[in-house]
């Protein structure tokens, strides 16, 4: 393409100029972003939002809850696995603390936010009534879940933005949530592939492969915006339904949940 | 440098080299009207059905500019309304698409197979957001934008992936700002597909420059609340300016409400 010849003139004409615009460019987003990492105002806020939405608009409550529920899943079982004695092997020990804490800042967020409105924390059951008989002893088992856990709160979150187009600021949050999910959820996936020694298992979902299938049911789709674009850019099924993550339904992420409620 | 000197060419000159600079003409291709973005969102099942034709023209056009281009940009309006958010995040899959087409063309040295492996995942995935955008927007959407890559060393690992950790973060960060500007449900459902998919980039990234780290979710791109960035257009198209050559106004975009 035509662009590295451009690119090659512009150093070659001036090279100074490389250096001088990384420096810049850096600086600019230092500034620019850490401003808007100043969070600690964030709580009471959003808990202004959520309870002016309680009245206005219970959906957006309900919504809440139903992340919180997942948020609590998520929290209680980092929990578990980060002080479960010879589980997690040190080399990972780190990032598994590092979603653990996200996971409790979630739960304390959103409690906070719904304060009497909050749903209480349900009891669970990580070996999902047997099927995982070992989910705290055995590191493949925590990361298999890790992984399955992760991947459905992307989706489940992203199914319920529709529901918040009226609600801004909580749209917003539920976002930067989602997002920071969808990280945890690409390193888990990573780990799997690696303990496992599956290069299949990717950082992406690739069409709707990946166990439990139900937590990756639908993630085949190539309709997007109501077109299929299969082929789209010369591109196979499988970079194309990398390319877009699924949103799925309450009624299946409760179905995939309810498994490990007691 | 040559792009600089005829930047401060005047008018008259500019006439004169017109009809031989073929670009210009592309570039100011007048923006659609408001009635015709209207009809377009009325549309959207149906203007989104040119998907495959165009996405196979939709590649070329980022090249498609080099000497000719070298005369005073002008700027490229994103335009309003979700059409506007929609090239918003064209501009910004336009970017992301040209960076990583060009880190596996040349490959930095010691690229590791299973690095090569993620960035070639990531650019396709880049490439099909861009020519998926190209299409959806159909007539409303911008022209291909010049980049600038010349503060890249692509040579170098730790300058790509510094780059593309910065590309990543970014992505997501303006899809999350932008989410809440957008007014129909589709067309946000559509985001979100896209920028999860840009965490799990970003992540990676992150895990490459420093494995096994906290870096993947790092304490700099999440605040105390465990909330990833969210940033607004003007920040965005701040922070991306200096790669891209054309100028591109985002004034026009909603406002937070």
């Amino acid at each position: 393409m035509n662009i590295f010849k451009i690119i090659d003139e512009i150093t070659k004409f001036d090279g100074d100029a490389v250096e001088r615009l990384e420096h810049a460019t850096r600086r600019s987003f230092m500034t620019k972003f850490s401003r808007n990492l100043t969070a600690a105002a964030v709580p009471a806020v959003f808990a202004t939002v959520v309870s002016k939405a309680y009245a206005q608009s219970p959906q957006a409550v309900d919504v809440l809850n139903y992340a919180l529920t997942l948020e609590y899943l998520e929290d209680e079982f980092y929990k578990m696995g980060n002080t479960a004695s010879g589980l997690i092997p040190a080399k990972y020990q780190r990032v598994f603390q590092q979603i653990g804490k996200h996971e409790d800042q979630h739960v304390k967020l959103l409690r906070g936010a719904l304060g009497s409105a909050a749903v209480a924390k349900p009891t669970f059951d990580f070996s999902a009534n047997g099927a995982f008989p070992n989910p705290f002893g055995n590191f493949d088992t925590f990361v298999f879940l890790s992984h399955a856990f992760e991947d459905t709160g992307v989706r489940a979150y992203k199914g319920q933005a529709g529901a918040l187009i009226n609600d801004p600021a909580i749209l917003e949050v539920a976002l930067q949530i989602h997002s920071n999910e969808a990280r945890h959820a690409a390193k888990s996936r990573a780990i799997l592939s690696e303990i496992r020694n599956n290069p299949v298992i990717k950082p992406w979902i690739t069409l709707n492969e990946g166990s439990p299938a139900a937590v990756y049911a639908g993630d085949d789709n190539t309709v997007q915006g109501g077109v299929d674009i299969k082929g789209i850019a010369g591109k196979s099924d499988r970079a194309i339904t990398e390319a877009f993550d699924e949103p799925l339904t309450k009624n299946q992420v409760l179905a995939i949940g309810g498994l490990f409620i007691r | 440098m040559v792009v600089n000197f005829f930047r401060v060419l005047d008018k008259t000159v500019l006439q004169i080299l017109k009809p031989f600079i073929i670009m210009k003409k592309t570039i100011n291709t007048p923006r659609p009207s408001e009635e015709s973005q209207t009809l377009a969102m009325v549309n959207r099942r149906f203007f989104l059905r040119s998907a495959g034709i165009a996405a196979t023209t939709g590649a070329f056009i980022l090249g498609a500019c080099k000497d000719d281009d070298m005369m005073a940009d002008p700027t490229v309006d994103l335009g309003s309304g979700d059409i506007g958010i929609l090239n918003y995040a064209y501009a910004l899959e336009q970017l992301e698409a040209a960076f990583y087409t060009q880190a596996i063309a040349t490959p930095y040295a010691g690229m590791s197979a299973a690095e090569r492996a993620i960035l070639t995942d990531i650019r396709d995935h880049e490439i099909i957001h861009r020519d998926f955008f190209k299409a959806a927007l159909g007539a409303s959407a911008i022209p291909g934008l010049e980049v600038n890559f010349s503060a890249i060393n692509f040579n170098d690992r730790a300058s790509v992936l510094a780059t593309a950790k910065v590309f990543e973060d970014t992505g997501v960060s303006a899809y999350n700002g932008a989410g809440r500007l957008i007014k129909d449900a589709g067309y946000l459902l559509l985001a979100g597909k896209i920028v999860s998919v840009e965490a799990r980039h970003a992540a990676i990234i992150r895990d490459l420059i420093n494995p096994n780290s906290i870096d993947f979710a790092g304490d700099d791109v999440t605040s105390s609340n465990g909330l990833d960035l969210s940033s607004t257009p003007d920040m965005v198209l701040t922070a991306v300016a200096p790669f891209i050559k054309t100028m591109v106004s985002g004034s026009n975009l909603p406002k937070k409400s």
